[in-house]
């Protein structure tokens, strides 16, 4: 569904992708992790098509859903307005939205649980809140790839974990390729099928979740001691990663 | 379509359709009556039913002859010259909104690109040169055109264009083309071209006539009629460029389709007025007050309100004062204080986020 073959990519010298592979299907959700300036900003541009690529080639639909880390409000347009712009794809240059685009606003933003603030100015939106209305345009675009830039990054935890609810309960669903970059291995073990790990050196790794977000290749991945630890957690157990940062030891 | 007719989804739209229908009716209604008290007001008063009687009539019967005196004043001297004001008002509203739209920094003006500076600079060679009429208008649409394209050429740098790069390249060159305008007044002859370059670069409709309004109103419809076709477009080119790919748009071509128009707007309006400053800065603002940020209102709100206030900036222009105030000077008393206080409202409800 979406992926690239031995894509490369250079900056000046400096490889930044070398002969990366991966293909995401149809009903599966990918994270893709891995330290700053290993390229996974640079491997989401690449799959979005953003970024030329030296070699290989990029494997998307016409149309892939794009959920940004942070939203352009220069222009305080209301939410609804925000949304219908998922449409503009099917559009054209010169096309005007009717009320059938309209209607595949308003299901995207009831999907996302925000139809309550259709008739506010985005830039009045917390944080939270605007990732839910960029995921709301992102579905109503119709494309059956979603890729999320960092997504939650910038949210508290609470928000956080309405967001990770919200895109496995999408990743249920079965019905579209997910993937999305993330700094938190956890956000990997709440909403991925399968992890693709940037390592600082050799190769990337792809495995299932269960597999790659696992202590070892964690270690590996940033350097940092792992530990994965069970907990109850709701109405079952779950699963965390946990860093064992250097430094001061409080306890 | 009516309310009625709307599901909920529909009912839910923001501003309501009712409340931006009272808003465009309020505009049109403002733009409607200051095209009439243009049409009677003067050193030659009209009273307002035979005002309407002339141009109806003429208008019915077109090349009927004009032998009294207030059909001639009506028909000839005042009808082309608010109707021209009307479309130059129209016209740099919206190339404004449409500037402002794509830079997304609503301090960006036509004057800001470079384009008004280039296109005075071509009708002021042109003038010297003793060249009127259609060619003028060619001259002064070719240099505002070059103008742009030199701030892309500049601005392109490894080819990738940026936004701010485009917003300085286009001081650069505007401040190149005044230059070359200063020096084409320095060398102009004091007795014939330099009193005509000074007053036109003032801006004036005081030339008005039918031929100048033949001149001027195709790439001004034009214009005008595509950027309103790209309204929706607009929206998505507000956003950022990886935003904006990812809804289908290509941000580098699209925005120079905008541009492209906005110089054929500015310079047939250039080319029959002269640089008229503010009007896409003040109006395009005050109709985001109105109606909003969403360019399908934003653009017909600007085109309405624009028309009607360079109409009636026009009329105070020609009836304040026993002599014509030049209109540049004119919209920049107006439009400076009134665009403070709009800077002040943006920016303090900026902060307030």
């Amino acid at each position: 569904m979406i992926g690239l073959e031995n894509a490369s990519v250079a900056f000046g010298k400096r490889t930044v992708l070398d002969k990366l592979n991966f293909n995401v299907p149809r009903g599966q959700c990918m994270a893709i992790l891995g330290p700053n300036g290993r390229g996974k900003t640079t491997a989401l541009r690449a799959m979005l098509g953003f970024q030329p690529l030296a070699s290989g080639s990029r494997v998307a639909p016409q149309v892939v859903g794009y959920v940004p880390q942070y939203a352009s409000a220069s222009q305080s347009y209301s939410v609804r307005e925000v949304v219908v712009m998922g449409r503009a794809t099917g559009l054209g240059l010169f096309g005007q939205p009717r009320l059938g685009d309209y209607a595949a606003a308003d299901s995207a933003l009831e999907r996302v649980g925000a139809e309550r603030f259709s008739g506010e100015r985005f830039d009045r939106l917390s944080g939270g809140e605007r990732q839910l209305v960029l995921l709301a345009r992102a579905l109503a675009t119709g494309s059956d790839v979603l890729v999320l830039d960092e997504p939650g990054s910038a949210l508290d935890l609470a928000n956080q974990q309405r967001l990770l609810v919200m895109l496995d309960g999408l990743r249920q669903q079965r019905d579209k390729a997910i993937v999305f970059t993330t700094h938190d291995p956890n956000h990997a073990l709440a909403a991925a099928d399968t992890a693709l790990l940037m390592m600082p050196d050799g190769p990337a790794l792809f495995g299932p979740v269960e597999e790659m977000i696992a202590p070892a290749p964690l270690e590996a991945l940033y350097g940092v001691p792992m530990r994965l630890v069970e907990m109850e957690a709701g109405k079952g157990r779950t699963r965390a990663v946990l860093p064992a940062f250097a430094g001061r030891r409080a306890a | 379509m009516t309310d009625a007719t709307l599901g909920p989804a529909q009912s839910r739209r923001p501003f309501g359709i009712s409340a931006t229908a009272l808003v465009f009716a309020g505009m049109g209604a403002f733009t409607l009556l200051n095209i009439v008290i243009a049409i009677c007001v003067g050193r030659y008063g009209v009273p307002v039913g035979r005002a309407l009687e002339i141009v109806a009539h003429a208008t019915l019967n077109p090349g009927a002859e004009l032998s009294e005196i207030d059909e001639r004043i009506v028909w000839l001297v005042r009808t082309p010259r608010v109707l021209l004001a009307a479309l130059c008002g129209a016209g740099l509203a919206v190339s404004g909104a449409a500037l402002q739209g794509v830079f997304r920094n609503p301090l960006v003006s036509p004057q800001v690109l470079g384009i008004s500076q280039g296109a005075a600079f071509g009708g002021a060679l042109a003038i010297s040169l003793g060249i009127w009429g259609a060619p003028l208008l060619i001259m002064v649409f070719l240099f505002g055109l070059s103008a742009l394209a030199m701030v892309g050429f500049i601005a392109r740098i490894d080819g990738r264009t940026e936004i701010i790069t485009v917003i300085l390249s286009g001081m650069v060159v505007g401040a190149l083309f005044s230059a070359f305008v200063s020096l084409l007044q320095y060398f102009a002859d004091p007795n014939s071209s330099l009193p005509a370059i000074v007053y036109w670069l003032m801006g004036s409709f005081a030339t008005a006539t039918w031929e100048r309004v033949g001149i001027a109103a195709p790439g001004m419809a034009i214009g005008v009629f595509l950027l309103w076709s790209l309204r929706f477009r607009l929206n998505i080119l507000s956003l950022d460029d990886a935003e904006a790919r990812s809804l289908g748009a290509r941000p580098d071509l699209e925005r120079w389709i905008i541009f492209v128009l906005v110089a054929l707007v500015v310079g047939s309006q250039v080319a029959v007025s002269g640089v008229v400053g503010w009007i896409g800065l003040v109006i395009p603002h005050a109709c985001r007050l109105m109606v909003g940020y969403d360019h399908r209102k934003l653009i017909p709100a600007s085109i309405i309100a624009g028309a009607g206030y360079m109409v009636l900036i026009d009329t105070l222009a020609r009836t304040m004062t026993t002599a014509e105030i030049p209109l540049g000077v004119l919209t920049a008393i107006v439009g400076a204080p009134v665009f403070a206080l709009l800077l002040r409202h943006h920016y303090r409800e900026k902060g307030s986020k």
